[in-house]
């Protein structure tokens, strides 16, 4: 899932501030989850701007939505009418709802009210942990499942490095080095003997350093008559 | 004129019985007081604190068993950690994080019931009204 928080609320003020009227589009999906975007946080958010605009003898009237996703044209679709009926979006939705609603309603500003952090997971109550970063070309299969270049704060391929300690990394006593859990996890299944094997240099230009990537399946595309 | 601030108390069911028996005995506490009752103080919420503010409260404080004594367990427990939240929402937003506070006391003590609505009000009429 993807992992977001909410923007300090002196920073969405500067966003919203020119307006009088604007819509607050949750989203029903991640970051629901983590607790950054989800109905709740809608409420939360637009209460605590009625307060902050109250004391500045300010006025602006939200709306307030969730869309099931806010990531996909149809759920957006459903905002229309309130989007008619509006002077700004505040959207919050991960970067990619910010921009989908962006794509359904050009016409109107629409501002991001999370920071989108990472692909993660749930780690503990009010924990969330960055797990993948969409490198384009897994190689879980030679690391026991635990992905250095995710978690190893070098994104060693070959680790670990000389700095781990007692199972931490160098950089931060609080991280777990990858390279140590890679290694429990493999002694665990009995498979420690694939650690010999060198990972080769990466073929990053299946990472996003080349620009939008894209995935295509052509068996269900309806578009452009193929 | 004085003065006089909205307050509003949110307090479990155990601790209103406290309330109850300071007005039984004849104890008052500062008219000023809107008493809301929740089944445990676990239930409060960060969205309920921040209403009562946007209705008109001056000050919020949220009344909850003392720890280690919860009828469910950990619900004031939770309930301090929503309103320490809140607090970092109201300085966030500009507005003194004192206005929002957490009490604990026992079902017993009426007295004590009294002496932090009197707090509570002496403190918000010190900071003066809230907009
Ligand atoms: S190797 Fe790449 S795709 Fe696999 S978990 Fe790590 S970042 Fe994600
Ligand atoms: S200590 Fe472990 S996690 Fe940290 S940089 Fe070295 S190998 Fe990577």
């Amino acid at each position: 899932m993807i992992i977001a928080e909410r923007k300090p609320i002196k920073e969405i003020e500067k966003m919203i501030m020119p307006y009088k009227k604007v819509l607050i589009v949750g989203c029903n999906t991640c970051v629901t989850i983590c607790m950054a975007g989800g109905e709740k946080e809608v409420d939360i958010l637009a209460s605590s701007l009625n307060l902050l605009f109250k004391s500045k003898h300010k006025e602006i009237e939200f709306i307030k939505r969730v869309v099931e996703r806010q990531c996909e044209k149809e759920f957006v679709e459903e905002l229309k009418e309130d989007i008619a009926s509006v002077e700004a979006v505040l959207s919050l939705g991960c970067g990619v709802g910010v921009q989908k609603i962006v794509e359904v309603f050009p016409h109107i500003p629409v501002y991001p009210g999370l920071n989108t952090k990472s692909i993660g997971a749930p780690e503990e109550e009010g924990v969330w942990k960055e797990k993948c970063v969409a490198c384009g070309d897994c190689i879980l299969d030679k690391t026991g499942g635990i992905c250095p270049i995710a978690r190893c704060s070098k994104k060693l391929l070959n680790g670990p490095c000389g700095g781990s300690q007692d199972g931490k990394c160098e950089i931060d006593k609080n991280l777990d080095c990858a390279w140590q859990l890679i290694y429990d996890r493999l002694k665990l299944l009995g498979k420690l003997d694939q650690l010999e094997e060198i990972i080769p240099v990466r073929d990053w230009s299946k990472a996003n350093d080349g620009g939008p990537r894209e995935v295509i399946r052509e068996d269900v595309r309806l578009k452009n008559g193929k | 004129m004085e003065f006089e601030p909205e307050i509003v108390i949110f307090c479990c069911q155990y601790c209103t019985e406290a309330a109850d028996t300071a007005g039984a005995s004849h104890l008052g506490y500062p008219a000023n007081i809107k008493l809301m009752e929740l089944p445990c103080s676990g239930k409060i919420s960060i969205i309920y604190l921040l209403k009562a503010f946007e209705e008109g409260a001056d000050g919020v404080c949220v009344i909850g068993c003392e720890e280690g004594a919860c009828h469910f367990l950990r619900g004031n427990l939770r309930a301090k950690k929503v309103v320490e939240y809140t607090q970092k929402i109201l300085e966030e937003i500009g507005i003194n994080k004192e206005r929002l506070k957490m009490f604990n006391l026992s079902s017993l003590e009426s007295q004590k019931f009294v002496q932090i609505s009197k707090e509570i009000t002496e403190k918000i009429r010190e900071l003066g009204p809230i907009f």
